[in-house]
């Protein structure tokens, strides 16, 4: 006879799961289900079908955390080729959504490849950088400079400026933590404060360079593209110290606020919880990136390092441009809060990214020869 | 010693790489810093600010939704109103118990299952504050009952909405269309076309027939409202006002008489009936019967009459003018004989000698006439007044499928007329081209021997063969299809009319056109197929009786109506055109397994033309059973 050994299973289910992320994954995950019934005005559906897309994505997590890291390497180099091939499709047959080419119509279903170079490009890099020699020479660094410029070239020319800076951040992140020399780094930003002003004139489109305008004087235009941003600041302010409680938020639940389900529902809950829950969720986000920081530093190789470390900083980037834009100090531009906006596409690409993350800590350690 | 070297450069990178990784975990630090200072900022040193400016936010901008235009027939007769409904509404958030609040209300006007399964779709899919329907088209009696108990249902209230009525309904469903409510799918369209503004406080959209056609046309501009609400967002106070402009109305060139007898003349059967002024393109009479109401689906259709409509076998909800294709048969020979004509296969005075067969040299293969035994000696004229199918196999032979493709494509078959109802079929003018890419086979001589009777791969819908008649009618001229004759709205003044369109004009020699008329107006007179049909007219007309096969007959076979299954037996044609001098009128009619032409379709042209020239209207049949 056989009995089902519960704990040997459970074993083999949690082995490559790291607890501790896990836990605050989930903690944030039901914050998010909770702020988005309070955000839907009590909507179900929309509740369950985000759970659906949690448990796809977490399935997809778990899956990847139990790929060995040798594997997840092997496929750093194939993801990116395919990733760059079908931006070169969608330039040249996607379909236009509101004057962007960012879609790609496979027939059965449309895809946006973009995503799919949020993982791709820093997987690449930190391969690229894990096959050079021990010593890395210069010219390493131009190479992984141009793995990571030409997908963002292609994703900005859809244009789709806030995935490209996105995916160009997550880039950055490896070549800083790859050991790139200051006096290029000092280099670069003063080329970038020079060439900054010629990007304004020329490599904008009007309606960019209207959010830019926007976010530096909101008032400039009240009822157009600085709605938001008011509205937003107005449902934050109006939280006060301890917030108007759950489902009583009147920005929220009277329309004023924009997408209060997806990009904007940072100030739903900030309108309800107040200063405090503000400081508890950062705190929250805050602890996980810490858990994240330090797989990073106990990875093993070269390419484990640069991937844990870029892809921590990435969700760093997520969560501090989402909650800046909200707030007011950076320009709208639409990046969801991580594991808390709804939707199932950056649901699955942020879940992925910490799947890779467990893969790496649970994974037997392989010393470097 | 390389391997220390290893070694040091190993911890060397590590050391580096925690360097940096810590310089990332401080910025991290001082950036969630940055927004916690600035969350102190908004809500504690500001906060008292903000929430003056989130009580002060109560003006709210409502949508002043416009009137839709009106359809008319040609008559002025009106085919699409609006009228004012009261409807009982309820605010989720406000009721404190939904449930019983709910049964306590059913006590005073009438709540059906039905309506509670609705709202609690609609509940689910909107948020808690929204004012949702739960009764719709309360009476004067019921509105009166809640008026007096309002004070016990506190966030339930009575709305006044516009809602569309067809009063013609099934008669017209088929042209009108229906408008239904608006979902996810047509706001992502909206959005798309950038008409989301336009639409907001819109609840209907057109769905189908000239509703959808004309939809920009009909739906008109919304109007915006600036209010000041109280806490609850219920206004109090109208701050300005920008009125909504109604939507235009629409005067289509169908006549609703003509459309009635049309139906009267069907009585039982099943099929389609297309009438058109050859000398502009006007629709006149646009049948597909059965029909279904229309008023069915303004409000969403209930689940019973969805099924009955969606599973009857008669299918009502196909539209058979516009959408069904049928293969023409012999409506296809006068396009073939002119052809032979113009090509210079054929003189009108060259003969056959018809066995009753004919087959491909080399073939054994026989395509059958439909007499046993043929019919002698066949010309031109006998051709088409008898329909002799021999004669036609023998052409098509003769031209070739590339020389019927090209010619005969020149009359609309195998491509849309352009009609301005949504939905329209292209039809099949088959070539070895579209066999190729169809069924990646080559085109067999025997497949060009079938298309000269119209059968084979040949499909039509009872639009393209009245456009493909109207150019015979006409000498080549090419009028496109419409219904609507003219467009006027009240509020600004305006009227267009021009939506007569010439789109070409065939080159066609007047000779052999004669040719073909003159037989065509033989068929309805002593000796032809639809005889019994043109029996003592005070008018002339000229016409093609056509059947088309519904099941393959085995090579040996007869054909006998009886013997088969209703729903399995020919469909019967009849296209034709009067006064055949002077035509004013084009028709196609299509009778759903109504077997030959001249017996069932020809008798309903005849009747549908009784009405137009003499007034005489058909008897309605009495419903047995």
């Amino acid at each position: 006879m056989i009995t089902l050994d519960v704990k040997k299973t459970w074993y083999y289910l949690t082995r490559y799961i790291d607890n501790f992320l896990l836990a605050g994954i989930f903690l944030l995950m039901l914050i998010g289900l909770i702020v988005l019934y309070s955000a839907t005005g009590g909507n179900t559906t929309r509740v369950i079908s985000q759970l659906l897309n949690m448990g796809i994505a977490f399935v997809i997590m778990w899956v990847v955390a139990n790929v060995p890291l040798q594997k997840i390497m092997r496929l750093a180099l194939p993801l990116y080729v395919l990733g760059i091939i079908l931006l070169i499709a969608v330039a040249l047959f996607g379909e236009i959504h509101n004057g962007a080419r960012r879609w790609l119509n496979l027939g059965i279903t449309r895809i946006q490849p973009s995503e799919l170079l949020k993982i791709a490009v820093p997987l690449m890099m930190a391969w690229y950088f894990d096959k050079a020699q021990i010593t890395l020479r210069w010219r390493n660094y131009v190479g992984a400079a141009l793995i990571l410029l030409l997908p963002v070239l292609l994703i900005a020319r859809q244009p789709d400026l806030g995935t490209a800076l996105l995916i160009l951040a997550s880039g950055l992140y490896v070549l800083f933590l790859a050991g790139l020399s200051w006096r290029i780094i000092v280099g670069l930003i003063v080329i970038a404060a020079i060439s900054l002003p010629l990007f304004w004139n020329f490599g904008m489109h009007d309606y960019q360079r209207k959010r830019v305008m926007t976010m530096l004087d909101p008032s400039q235009d009240a009822l157009g593209a600085g709605y938001h941003t008011i509205q937003s600041s107005i449902a934050i302010g109006s939280g006060g110290i301890s917030g108007k409680g759950w489902q009583k938020g009147t920005q929220s639940q009277l329309d004023f606020l924009p997408e209060p389900s997806t990009d904007f529902i940072f100030s739903v809950f900030s309108e309800e919880f107040g200063l405090i829950g503000n400081g508890l969720l950062l705190l929250l986000y805050m602890i996980i990136i810490g858990r994240c920081l330090i797989i990073a530093a106990k990875a093993p190789t070269r390419f484990t390092r640069l991937v844990a470390g870029s892809i921590t900083l990435t969700f760093f980037t997520y969560v501090f441009v989402n909650i800046g834009m909200v707030s007011g100090i950076l320009p709208v531009v639409g990046i969801p809060l991580p594991l808390i906006s709804y939707g199932g596409t950056s649901m699955v690409t942020i879940l992925l990214g910490f799947g890779i993350l467990m893969s790496i800590h649970t994974h037997p350690k392989l010393v470097r020869t | 010693m390389n391997d220390t070297v290893e070694l040091r450069d190993h911890s060397n990178e590590l050391r580096h790489f925690h360097i940096r990784l810590t310089i990332c975990a401080i910025s991290v630090l001082l950036l969630f810093g940055l927004l916690f200072s600035r969350f102190v900022y908004l809500q504690v040193l500001r906060g008292e600010h903000y929430t003056t400016l989130a009580e002060a936010n109560r003006i709210t901008i409502l949508p002043l939704i416009p009137n839709r235009g009106l359809i008319f027939d040609r008559n002025g007769k009106i085919l699409a109103q609006n009228y004012t409904a009261y409807t009982l509404e309820i605010i989720p958030d406000q009721v404190k118990n939904l449930e019983s609040a709910i049964d306590k209300l059913a006590t005073v006007i009438e709540i059906t299952s039905e309506d509670r399964r609705k709202f609690n779709k609609l509940m689910r899919e909107s948020t808690r504050f929204r004012s949702l329907p739960i009764r719709s088209r309360l009476t004067d009696i019921e509105v009166a009952r809640f008026a007096e108990n309002r004070y016990r249902f506190p966030g339930m209230d009575i709305k006044a909405n516009l809602l569309r009525h067809y009063p013609q309904g099934e008669l017209v469903s088929h042209v009108i269309g229906y408008i239904g409510r608006i979902n996810d799918k047509d706001l992502e369209q909206l959005e798309i076309h950038k008409q989301l503004e336009n639409y907001r406080g819109s609840l209907h959209i057109g769905r189908t027939g000239i509703e959808k056609s004309y939809e920009n046309v009909l739906h008109g501009q919304t109007g915006f409202e600036q209010v000041e609400t109280d806490a609850v967002g219920r206004p109090v106070r109208t701050l300005s006002r920008v009125a909504p402009v109604a939507g235009s109305d629409l005067t289509l060139s169908l006549d609703i008489n003509l459309q009635q007898a049309a139906i009267r003349a069907f009585g039982d059967f099943r099929g389609a009936l297309v009438a058109i002024d050859p000398s502009n393109g006007e629709i006149l009479a646009f049948v597909s019967k059965p029909g279904f109401d229309s008023n069915l689906f303004v409000d969403g259709i209930d689940h019973l009459n969805w099924r009955l409509l969606n599973e009857s076998m008669d299918r009502p909800l196909n539209n058979r003018a516009l959408r069904g294709i049928y293969p023409p048969g012999s409506t296809f020979k006068p396009f073939m004989a002119l052809a032979g004509l113009e090509l210079g296969k054929r003189t009108p005075s060259y003969a056959i000698n018809d066995p009753g067969f004919f087959s491909l040299p080399g073939s054994t293969h026989r395509f059958r006439d439909w007499k046993p035994g043929g019919h002698g000696r066949v010309d031109l004229h006998k051709s088409l007044v008898i329909s002799c199918d021999t004669y036609y196999y023998m052409l098509a032979h003769d031209l070739g499928i590339s020389n019927i493709h090209n010619f005969i494509g020149q009359f609309g078959f195998g491509k849309k007329t352009g009609i301005d109802i949504p939905g329209e079929a292209d039809g099949l003018l088959p070539s070895p081209e579209w066999k190729k890419r169809r069924f990646n086979q080559n085109w067999f001589p025997g497949d060009t021997i079938s298309v000269g009777i119209g059968q084979g791969f040949n499909l039509a819908t009872p639009l393209q063969l009245t456009f493909a008649t109207m150019l015979l009618a006409n000498d080549g001229r090419a009028f496109k299809p419409h219904f609507v004759k003219q467009q006027t709205n009240h509020h600004e003044n305006f009227i267009k009319d021009d939506f007569v369109e010439e789109m070409y004009r065939l080159d066609l020699k007047q000779e052999h056109l004669n040719h073909v008329k003159k037989a065509l107006t033989a068929v309805t007179q002593p000796g032809g197929t639809a005889s019994r049909a043109g029996a003592d007219t005070t008018y002339t007309f000229a016409g093609k009786t056509g059947t088309s096969q519904v099941i393959n007959i085995k090579q040996g076979e007869r054909y006998i109506a009886s013997k088969i299954d209703e729903r399995h037996r020919d469909h019967a044609l009849f296209t034709a055109y009067a006064p055949a001098e002077n035509p004013r009128i084009v028709l196609t009619v299509l009778v759903e397994n109504g077997g030959s032409g001249g017996s069932t379709a020809a008798p309903i042209a005849r009747k549908v033309l009784d009405y137009f020239f003499l007034g005489i209207m058909p008897e309605p049949i009495e419903k047995s059973g």
